[in-house]
């Protein structure tokens, strides 16, 4: 690396500072708002002294909302678990299917190969309201309609174009020698795939995997249209904080910082993976 | 039949559509004894890195067979035509350190664990790796890991080894005496090797037999001496030897005690008809345009020669590179005493029958090397 002088090194910690400040304050900011009533929320001018309350996180998981109109039933937590249950899933799904694909685009080109794999890729050009009205009707006659096998299909136009473009990315830029080497020593193809190309492209993997991941849990309109209350995910149950009575603006907080918690854990697990996969590219030769 | 190791037929190679795509090799015809270290040479394109794909088996054959020890393999997969690789790029596999990428090779063979370390040890002692037989890939130079990756290929016990330029990342000093090493390595377990290689000398030191390859065809295959002292045409001539082979166009013209040589510029080359066996003779008078060759050594100066003109003169330190205007052409001549020409300055030429090559100026084919048909 290159010796920076003094200036050059205050400045460049100004601006990383600036950019954190910049994408971090309204996730601290929600951080705090999570312990506050809607009350000190809304007070003017907006104060960082307050005294904090769990009281929103009980409400959450007990899954009563106590509003100046009485109680009302909400099923955050039941949100949250589909939140998981599904993006898991879809994820897992979307590997299984979309790795070996990713191989076999990048190693062997046959005729309309191109063609496919960006017909796959299309699915993300298209706005998803446009699938979604002919969807709902073939869900319907299909009975997909509200089952979580239904959400998990539909969520794989999501994740497997994602996961088909970056994997194959990262099979493409393993030399095809290194595995022609392990072939040549004794190997059947599908054992060179498990144990070169896999474990060598294991940092995209786990990359597009992470990205597919929170594309899915971000998903809102899919299961908003082909799901009832008891199979969505908590994008969509945050609505349920727009009461009659007013917005809820304490429980939404505390249900941001719920849903963004496994999102966040998982990205910061795999950020090991991540730096890996990029000083790995170092070795290719 | 038994001792033939490898044997090619008429093994065409497409990249594309049969008959319509690229043709990088073209009714390749090759047999390669057990035992024998061949070098498949030829500058990069000319289909030599595609055959030895080809009988690797990662590159499917178009048409034509390959068989190893008497079996047709070219239909089979990697795995079971048992044969060695080393492969240009390296290709060690990155999370493994050097002892284990070697070792690797090894794995199938189920030998015991100190049989292994043995053989490790030797091949590494061999190629001077043994100090990084601890690191990884990424951490050393590209002439280790071309070392390692030859280890690789040399210490499995496989019916055939195939070296794609084994030794183009090292240094001059080490490839010579690697070189040695490898011949000693393979000769003395009496393994059977094809090396891909473009460079001349590499071939020469190491392969029992040459096969020249350009433009997808073989043009000759035969040991170092005869394509050097006998090459099949044109192109062997001019692509093996350094520096290279000077031609020159020719009108030949002749009677029962001459034969006359007629060069640009008015050149007449004239020698007495007996410096050329009779049926060499034969040959040339039924051609109207040859092309006459000489190796640059085989150019004499002398007084009574046809005059030519130092264009260039370079001492290399251990022999003298002099090139000089003649027939409307250049003429380089090798010499062994440090020569003092001034440029400009007029030599004569000698060119000896004996180390004539003339070819047949139309398709390129030999017809005679020295007093001999071809």
């Amino acid at each position: 690396m290159e010796t920076m002088s003094p200036v050059e090194r205050v400045l460049r910690a100004v601006a990383l500072t600036l950019v954190v400040v910049f994408f971090m304050f309204p996730i601290f900011w929600i951080f705090l708002m999570s312990f506050q009533t809607n009350e000190t929320i809304l007070a003017i001018p907006p104060s960082i002294v307050f005294s904090p309350t769990l009281s929103n996180y009980a409400a959450l998981i007990t899954g009563k909302l106590q509003t100046a109109a009485g109680t009302l039933d909400i099923a955050f937590m039941r949100n949250l678990g589909n939140s998981i249950f599904l993006s898991v899933a879809s994820v897992a799904v979307a590997l299984v299917l979309g790795v070996p694909a990713a191989y076999a685009f990048a190693r062997h080109k046959f005729k309309g190969s191109e063609d496919i794999a960006f017909t796959l890729l299309s699915f993300r050009f298209a706005p998803p309201l446009l699938v979604l009205l002919p969807l709902t009707q073939y869900f319907q006659w299909l009975g997909l309609s509200n089952t979580y096998f239904g959400l998990i299909w539909v969520y794989q136009l999501i994740c497997l174009p994602l996961i088909l473009w970056i994997v194959r990315g990262y099979f493409e830029d393993i030399s095809a020698d290194v595995e022609y080497a392990y072939r040549i020593a004794g190997h059947s193809w599908f054992a060179t795939f498990r144990k070169i190309a896999l474990p060598l492209a294991g940092p995209g993997i786990a990359a597009a995997g992470l990205l597919a991941f929170i594309f899915a849990w971000n998903n809102f309109v899919f299961a908003l249209v082909l799901a009832s209350a008891d199979k969505q995910p908590v994008t969509v149950g945050a609505l349920a904080f727009v009461t009659s009575s007013g917005i809820q603006y304490g429980q939404i907080a505390s249900a941001i910082v719920l849903s963004v918690t496994p999102t966040l854990a998982l990205a910061l697990y795999a950020q090991r993976y991540l730096v890996e996969g990029l000083s790995l590219g170092a070795v290719k030769g | 039949m038994n001792d033939t190791a490898l044997l090619i037929k008429d093994v065409d190679k497409f990249y594309g559509p049969i008959d319509y795509g690229v043709h990088a090799v073209k009714k390749l015809n090759m047999d390669v004894k057990k035992g024998e270290i061949i070098a498949l040479l030829g500058s990069s394109g000319c289909g030599k890195t595609s055959t030895l794909r080809m009988i690797a088996g990662f590159e499917a054959v178009s048409r034509g067979t390959i068989s190893l020890s008497g079996r047709e393999v070219q239909t089979f997969a990697p795995v079971r035509r048992n044969v060695a690789m080393a492969f240009e790029g390296y290709s060690l596999y990155p999370p493994l350190t050097v002892r284990e990428n070697i070792a690797f090779a090894l794995k199938a063979s189920k030998l015991s664990q100190s049989v292994v370390d043995d053989k490790v040890a030797g091949i590494a002692k061999l190629l001077e790796i043994e100090d990084i037989l601890g690191r990884y890939p990424s951490s050393i130079s590209g002439g280790q890991q071309q070392r390692a990756s030859l280890g690789r290929a040399l210490i499995r016990d496989a019916n055939l080894h195939l070296l794609d330029e084994p030794m183009g990342q090292l240094e001059p000093q080490l490839r010579a005496v690697l070189r040695g090493r490898i011949k000693h390595y393979i000769k003395e377990r009496g393994l059977t090797a094809i090396l891909v290689t473009h460079d001349q000398t590499e071939a020469n030191a190491l392969a029992d037999r040459i096969a020249v390859m350009e433009g997808g065809v073989l043009q000759q295959f035969d040991t170092p001496q005869k394509i050097k002292e006998r090459p099949a045409n044109l192109f062997t001539g001019t692509f093996v030897g350094e520096p290279p082979m000077n031609v020159f166009e020719a009108s030949v013209t002749g009677s029962d005690a001459k034969v006359s040589f007629g060069l640009k510029d008015g050149v007449r080359l004239e020698y007495p008809a007996s410096d050329f066996s009779h049926a060499v003779r034969d040959a040339l008078m039924k051609r109207q345009k040859v092309v006459l060759g000489i190796r640059p050594y085989s150019v004499r100066r002398s007084t009574d020669g046809v005059a030519g003109r130092v264009a260039v003169n370079q001492w290399l330190g251990d022999q003298t590179h002099i090139a000089a205007d003649f027939a409307g052409g250049t003429m380089v001549l090798v010499e062994h005493d440090r020569t003092e020409l001034a440029v400009g300055q007029p030599i004569g030429i000698r060119l000896d029958p004996s180390s004539l090559h003339v070819f047949d100026g139309d398709s390129g084919k030999a017809i005679s090397h020295g007093e001999e048909l071809a």
